[in-house]
Parts: C-alpha cells; structure tokens; sequence
C-alpha cells in the first residue's frame, strides 16, 4: 500500500464573524498519497482555498484530524506550524507573492532563511534551482523586473528549496496567459515526474487533465474524487 | 530552533530599510534632534553647574564670611548730614571670634576702601585691601611675581603694596611695576609683588599672565593702614561729608574641616548678636551656598531631564508611527514569509531589527551633532558648556530604549497578523 501524505478525516473548518458563522467545510475525508497530482475544483465559494491553506498548515481545522506525512498537526502550536511550513511544505500562489525589495536568488532563499541553512549553502541551491527554472540570467533581478510568467518560476524554484513532501498551488496560472500558463504547467508536470506530490487548485477543465485525481467541491462537501490513473499528456 | 544568525537579520533589516531611504532619513532626523539636543542641553547644564560651583569653591567651603554692612541709625537720620557713623565689625568681634569660635584656624581681617590711586601721571579709582599675610593662602590667589605681604610688614607697618595683574597691565604698562612708586592717597607705598587671581592649576609662562587675570586691587599690609589712616574713612559729597568709623570691613574664619563649619557658624551667630545691638554684619558660609547650589542644580536636572525624555519620546513616537506605516504596507510581505515559516517571533525579531538600526545610527549620528553643538556655542557665545561622558551616554541609551519600546508594538501587530489574511491583503 503507497504512502498517505495527506490524510482528512471528518475536516470541519468554521468562520465565525461576531453572530455570522461560514461552514467552508463540511467534514471532509481526504487521502493523496506519495507522488500523486490531485486537482481541486469547483466553483466559487465552494472552499477551494480554505482546504488548501488547513493542508499548508497556513490555518487550523476547527474539528476533524489531519495528517500530513503521517503526523497528526490538527494540534500544534503556531511556532511548530511555522516549523513544518518552511521544511516540509511548497507553495505557489496566484499572484506570485514575491518580496518586492529582495532580487530572485534572495525570494527563492526566504524558507532556507527560517529554517536556519548557512547562507553560503542556501546560496548553492538557490543557484541550482534558478538555474533548473531558467532563470540563471535574472538572479539580481528585483521581481518587478520580470515578466509573470518569470515570476511565477521563481515562486515555484522557491516552493522546491526545502525539498517539500507537498507542495501546494492555488490558481497558479490564473495570472498569466495561456501560453505561459502552459510552460507552467509543463514544469509543474515535470515535478510530478520526479515523484512530487502536488496538489492544485484550478477552475479549468484542460488543467484538470493533466492530473491524476480530480476532486471537487461544492457548499464545502467534497462531491466527487476521481482517480484517473496516469495523467494523459 | 531557527538559528537566524544577528548579522543576517541585520543585513535584511537594512536591505528592507533601504526601500524607504526617504522616510528612514526623516525617521532619524527625528531621533538626530533628539540626542543631540539632549546632549547639547546636559552639557549647557553641566557648565552652568561647574561655572557656579566654582565660583562658590573660590571662597572657600571651610570659611565663613563676615561683613560689615551699613545701617543708617534713626537719631542719625535727621537734616544733619555731617555726622559720624559707627558701624559694623570691631576688634573686639575678632577677638571673640578667637576665644569662643571652635575648631577655628585661622581669622583673617580685611579693610577694604576705595581709593585713587596713581603711578607717576597716571591715576585710576580702585579697591585697596588692608589685610594680614595669611590672606593670600586663604583666598587662595596666587602670586605672579614678587612676594605678599610678610609678617615683617605687620609688625613695622611698612609702605608696600602687592598689586593685581590687571592693574599691573593698565596702570603700570610699559613699566616694571617691582620697586615703583604706587601713591594711594597722597600716601607712597612700593610695590613689592603682583598678584593673580584664584591659582590656576598650570601656571602659564611669566610673559603671558600680565595678558591674563582680571584682578585690580591694591593690598597693603593691615598694620600700616591703621597707623596712618586709623579706622576713619571720610567722604565728601555734595552739601557735607560722611565719617564713617568701621574697624573691620570683612573677616575671613577659616575652620579646620568642612564637618565643624555649620557648628562654627552657629558660635559666630551668638558672638555678633551678643556683641551688636543692630544687625549691622552679615554671614556668608560658602559650604550652605554649595548646598544650595546642589539643589538648584537637582531641580536644574530634573527640569533639563524632564524636556530631554519629551523630545527623546517625540522620536520614540516618530518611530512607531512609521513602523505602523512600514508594517501596514508590507502586510503581504509579513504574510508571505509567515507562509514560507516565519515565526511570529521571527517576524517581531525583523521589525525591531529595523526600529534597532534607525535608533541606533541615528543615534550615533546624534551623538556627533550633539558634540558639536556645546562647541558652537561655547564658540559663538559666552556659555560655558561642559561635555561630560554621561551625557552622551544617558541621551544614546534612552533614545534606544525608547525606540525599541515603541518599536514593539508594530512588531508585535506585525506578528500577530493571521498568515491568511496578510497573504490576501492588496
Ligand atoms: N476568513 C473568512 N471569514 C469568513 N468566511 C470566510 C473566510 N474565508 C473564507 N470564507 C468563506 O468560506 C467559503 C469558502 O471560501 P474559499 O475561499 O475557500 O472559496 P474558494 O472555493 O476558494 O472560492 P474561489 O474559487 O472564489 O477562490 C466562502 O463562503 C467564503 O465566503
Ligand atoms: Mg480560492
């Protein structure tokens, strides 16, 4: 039996504003396994977002366990949450989410930073890992010198310099155009190849091909959680 | 765990800082006024001090002054003017002063009358003290040339006379007044010596203190004095004159330690108000003015500090408003890195890193303007200014610490963001 990276069980995530109270999950079952590519979609409000920032341990389940790489973390403090997001987890967002005064080797180095690696080895692999991205001729570039596209390489080459057990990607090509989209695409296809376990969020069917489950939300319920075998590409 | 390493956080914080040069430079401006007024105010403060201190440790903290002053008699005050006025200390107070003043060393007394005085064509209006040897070692001057007055000149009553420096430059320019002629009302006495003020504690080159010191008086041995002129002092003025009779104008009780003059004091008291019937003295003890002069001074500091932690608190608030700004702006910022593993702790560390190096460079900055301001000062106006090492150190210390205080509280609203909400924020 393959390994679980991610494991839901009955994941109740609520907001409460003052009297208004948001049920975004519903208690949710969920399993990825080791190298696995799932694609959450779904239409808007569905709670899309929400299950991927509980699974990047960005926030907290208010009932229900989750188990990331076998180890239970519905219950750990902030600073071990910190913890397990600079070592173990990638993200890659929508809109890049760069740091603006720091140039491309710097952004791809923030988690080393945190988890303490000697600034001379961080700088070999922030080296590596731009130049796997392309991006060997921009490495002083500040992110606003960049195209979209290059940006989103250097959130992905940042995603990969803690070496992550999952790596996680709201609407990573929302911001570009189809083109770029694509060779965004490729790269992160390319991951999976490696044996990454991705999980993406996306709004598009051609996306969602490319992966192996599919699973969809609607009202914070997962409705539907499609194995398709090996990604046609 | 996260072994972030000082100089890495500084390195960021200054790269971080670097964004906003503009409003970094204004943030230390605001810290640069600051310390450099604080300093710039402490050593105001601590040359007024010195300058009083001084001048009171010049007459002597072991001494009690006493004074003759003038009291008009209410029989005398009718439409007669041509009266003699007796007043002020005797003899007789300086021999009691003798017998009953405890722990006393030495007693000095002192004539003091004013007179023409002139050298060869040239004449001038000027102080003449008739007094004893011992004077000069409790006044503590010093002699620049010549000798004081001796014991020797006491017990003949000879003609010489010790002059002032300023008195030796004006009078006696062009000359060399040792051995001249000094005619102090129509009396000729020779001038034996030339006296400075207060002992400096280098003695300049010879040549140099006839350009220095502002003393101008005459001193002539007590004895002498009396012998020709006895203890009347006759003045006319317009429609008559005064005669007044005055034994003694001042007299200097030195007391052995600092520790028995309050005691002395209290034995003075009771002699002269035994002795005299109207309170025609007064007392002057040096060691209650340094007191006094400590005490204005605490209140002087109190003052000086209270203005010094406004303005030090002005840029403590200059700070935080700016920190607030810099955190609200990089909200995103804040939220990113918590999602690549900042800590909170992490996040407080970078933004008090940043308020540590705004304080801490405008600071020293501040410093060096503090320096240099007490330097124009002294330099464009009279003011004595003192800098002294704890000024520097109180103003630097304080505007650190109080930048870092208020430095927390954005550090601490930066931190305490939900990582969500940061990253979702435009
Ligand atoms: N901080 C919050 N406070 C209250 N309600 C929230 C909060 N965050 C999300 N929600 C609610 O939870 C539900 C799920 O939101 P979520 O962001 O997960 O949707 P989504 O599927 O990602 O939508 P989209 O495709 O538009 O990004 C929505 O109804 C939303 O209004
Ligand atoms: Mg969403």
């Amino acid at each position: 039996m393959s390994e679980a990276i991610v494991e839901l069980k009955g994941a109740v995530k609520e907001y409460v504003n003052g009297s208004l109270r948001v049920t975004a999950m519903r208690g949710i079952d969920l399993r990825i396994d080791r190298g696995e590519y799932a694609v959450i979609m779904g239409s808007s409000g569905s709670g899309k977002s929400t299950c991927l920032n509980i699974l990047g341990c960005l926030d907290r389940l208010s009932t229900g366990t989750y188990l990331l790489g076998g180890d239970d973390v519905s219950n750990l403090t902030d600073d071990q949450l910190s913890e397990i997001r600079s070592k173990r987890l990638g993200f890659i967002f929508q809109s890049y989410n760069l740091i603006p005064q720091l140039n491309v080797l710097e952004n791809i180095e923030v988690p080393l930073f945190y988890q303490g690696v000697p600034e001379s080895e961080a700088r070999k692999t922030a080296q590596q890992l731009a130049k796997r991205m392309g991006l060997s001729a921009r490495l002083k570039h500040k992110p606003m010198e960049l195209s979209g596209g290059q940006q989103q390489r250097v959130a992905i080459a940042r995603s990969l310099v803690c070496d992550p057990i999952l790596m996680l990607a709201d609407e990573p090509t929302g911001n570009l155009d189809s083109k770029t989209g694509y060779e965004i695409l490729e790269l992160i296809d390319e991951l999976h190849a490696e044996g990454k376990t991705i999980v993406m969020v996306t709004h598009d069917d051609d996306i969602a091909h490319r992966a192996q489950r599919v699973v969809t939300f609607r009202d914070g319920d997962i409705i539907s959680n499609d194995w398709k075998g090996a990604p046609k590409v | 765990m996260s072994s972030m390493r000082p100089e890495r956080m500084v390195k960021l914080a200054v790269k971080n800082l670097g964004q906003y040069k503009l409003r970094a430079g204004l943030t230390m401006l605001g810290i640069i006024f600051g310390v450099s007024s604080v300093v710039a105010m402490l050593s105001v403060g601590e040359g007024a001090n010195q300058e009083i201190q001084e001048k009171i440790q010049r007459m002597g903290s072991q001494n009690i002054l006493i004074k003759s002053v003038k009291v008009m008699n209410d029989e005398d005050s009718g439409a007669n003017r041509n009266f003699i006025a007796s007043y002020g200390l005797t003899y007789d107070d300086a021999a009691d002063m003798a017998r009953f003043v405890p722990n006393l060393e030495s007693s000095t007394p002192i004539k003091r009358l004013s007179y023409n005085v002139q050298f060869k064509a040239r004449r001038l209006q000027t102080d003449v003290v008739a007094t004893v040897p011992w004077f000069l070692r409790v006044q503590n001057y010093r002699m620049v040339r010549g000798r004081f007055l001796t014991s020797a000149d006491m017990d003949f009553g000879t003609p010489v006379c010790v002059i002032g420096t300023r008195l030796a430059r004006t009078l006696f320019a062009g000359f060399d007044p040792i051995g001249q002629t000094l005619t102090i009302d129509r009396d000729a006495y020779t001038v034996v010596g030339i006296i400075g003020d207060i002992a400096q504690s280098e003695l300049p080159p010879q040549n140099e203190l006839w350009l220095e010191g502002e003393n101008q008086t005459v001193y002539i041995p007590l004895r002498t004095y009396i012998q020709k002129r006895g203890d009347f002092f006759t003045q006319w003025s317009e429609g008559g004159g005064t005669f007044e009779k005055i034994e003694l104008y001042e007299l200097i009780l030195s007391i052995d330690e600092q520790e028995n003059v309050v005691r002395a004091v209290d034995a003075v008291r009771r002699v002269l108000q035994k002795n005299h019937k109207k309170e025609d003295y007064s007392i002057v003890v040096p060691l209650e003015l340094i007191r006094q002069a400590r005490e204005t001074r605490r209140l002087f500091n109190i003052v000086l500090g209270a203005i010094a932690a406004i303005s030090l608190i002005v840029g403590g608030i200059g700070i935080m408003n700016i920190m607030l700004a810099t955190v609200s702006e990089r909200t995103r910022e804040i939220g990113i890195r918590r999602a690549l593993g900042a800590r909170r702790t992490d996040i407080v560390l970078q933004f008090l890193m940043e308020t540590l190096i705004l304080s801490i460079s405008g600071g020293v900055i501040g410093l060096g303007v503090g320096a240099l301001i007490p330097w124009v000062i002294t330099k464009a106006t009279d003011v004595q200014t003192v800098r002294t090492f704890s000024a520097f150190a109180v103003a630097f210390t304080v505007s650190v610490t109080v930048s870092v205080v208020f430095g927390i509280y954005p550090a601490r609203r930066a931190a305490m963001m939900d990582p969500i909400d940061a990253l979702r924020h435009e």
